[in-house]
């Protein structure tokens, strides 16, 4: 990452409280080295991650969103990941016949033990967001304005 | 058909069933149709009924001023009725309070509105009359036929898709008819009229426009029931048709359901399952 030249993707993650940020929370104490181009959001539940939270990110210039929080039937509040999942495979769809990049809207279940998986996730979707390049689409449409 | 409407109405005010009904009526022969408010059994010949009723009249069912004016019976096409039965489901009105006047539909406009094609409820269902009898039979049509439109807009490659709505939705002026002519649409305070935090851009550029085109759609999300109103409504032409028709699809598709069609079935949105699938989550 020393090169200056390669393209750094600005990924925004939503995470619930109990798992996700606590995995990714154990990543750092662990010392897991993971890519610093995710800029962490924490919010009580994957329940609570409303739609307009990925419009608003893209919005703001991010190249690519994940959308994290516990494992089926591990959440705080009993149900709110299954909610949040059945949302979810509602919202693909919308994306995808709006010509929104679904490539960039990630979504996981990692829990409060996998530090390691929250490394291996980011990993992945920084490197695949640099292959992506820049998420100009979105982008040209907020600078019309 | 017509006058058995007018007669049907003319009993149930006469007797005091109800103390509205809720129509189609046409001032003067040259005028367009306009939804009417009948309370005297003296005024049902305004009534009217012919390929030119289009409004979806349930949306005046969760108006105030319309609930004050008594017990109401309202004439619904077939695809009108299903927005009754989410409107149930939902809790959102007392179907023991309303009379339901079905009317058989051969389908409406010159020519035939697109969701017209497809349409496989001409007689309405869950009526407690129906008046006259559809010509036109039922569309038995499959899940690639009913989303023929929306498939075909999905053959092109994303960059076009997206190309498509930036040009459709820059006409986008804001004036929010879509959410208005909604039977859907109830909430007394809508998001994008929140100030605190703004989440949606009120602005009517291309990124306010998309924001509330997605919120929109998604609000609707295994709940819209496909009147086509908010297409009908749209001072711009914009065909949100295929927006909604897009989450009707995914809710076809993954849970089986299509919205205000089976009374036994509840509500997608609010509910979940343990098998619901998440190929597509890490």
């Amino acid at each position: 990452m020393s090169d200056t030249n390669v393209f750094q993707p600005k990924i925004i993650a939503y995470v619930c409280n109990w798992c996700t940020y606590l995995g990714a929370d154990l990543a750092g104490t662990n010392r897991l080295e993971y890519p610093a181009n995710v800029r962490i959001i924490r919010l009580p539940c994957t329940g609570r991650i409303d739609f307009n939270l990925i419009v608003k990110a893209f919005e703001r210039g991010a190249d690519a969103v994940l959308v994290s929080g516990c494992h089926p039937g591990d959440c705080h509040y009993t149900a709110g990941n299954y909610h949040a999942r059945r949302r979810w495979i509602l919202f693909r769809q919308l994306l995808e016949t709006l010509g929104i990049d679904a490539r960039r809207v990630h979504f996981s279940w990692i829990s409060a033990a996998e530090g390691k998986k929250w490394q291996q996730v980011i990993t992945e979707i920084t490197d695949k967001t640099r292959e992506l390049g820049p998420y100009t689409a979105y982008r040209e449409i907020c600078q019309e304005c | 058909m017509l006058d058995e409407l007018r007669q049907t109405c003319r009993r149930l005010l006469q007797d005091g069933t109800v103390q509205a009904v809720i129509g189609y009526g046409r001032p003067s022969p040259e005028d367009p149709v306009v939804p009417v408010f009948i309370t005297k059994p003296e005024d049902v010949d305004q009534l009217a009924w012919d390929d030119q009723c289009f409004a979806n009249l349930v949306k005046y069912l969760l108006r105030k001023e319309v609930l004050s004016l008594g017990k109401l019976a309202v004439c619904v096409k077939g695809c009108d009725q299903r927005a009754l039965l989410v409107l149930e489901k939902e809790s959102q009105i007392d179907r023991s309070q309303i009379v339901v006047i079905g009317l058989a539909c051969d389908g409406v406009g010159k020519p035939r509105l697109a969701k017209c094609a497809s349409c496989d409820v001409h007689t309405p269902r869950q009526s407690d009359f129906v008046i006259g009898k559809a010509n036109t039979p039922d569309a038995a049509a499959t899940v690639a036929e009913r989303y023929a439109e929306l498939d075909a807009f999905l053959a092109k490659p994303p960059e076009e898709r997206m190309a498509y709505w930036k040009k459709e939705l820059s006409r986008c002026v804001k004036c929010y008819a879509c959410r208005q002519v909604c039977p859907m649409c109830y909430c007394r305070q809508c998001i994008v009229d929140k100030n605190r935090p703004v989440s949606i851009s009120t602005s009517a550029t291309l990124k306010g426009n998309f924001a509330w085109h997605i919120t929109r759609a998604f609000h609707l999300a295994g709940r819209c029931v496909g009147c086509d109103e908010c297409t009908r409504a749209c001072p711009a032409g914009i065909d949100l048709r295929l927006l909604n028709l897009s989450l009707a699809k995914a809710a076809e598709e993954n849970f089986d359901y299509r919205s205000g069609m089976d009374p036994e079935k509840e509500p997608i949105i609010g509910a979940y399952s343990q098998q619901d699938h998440e190929e597509f989550i890490r």
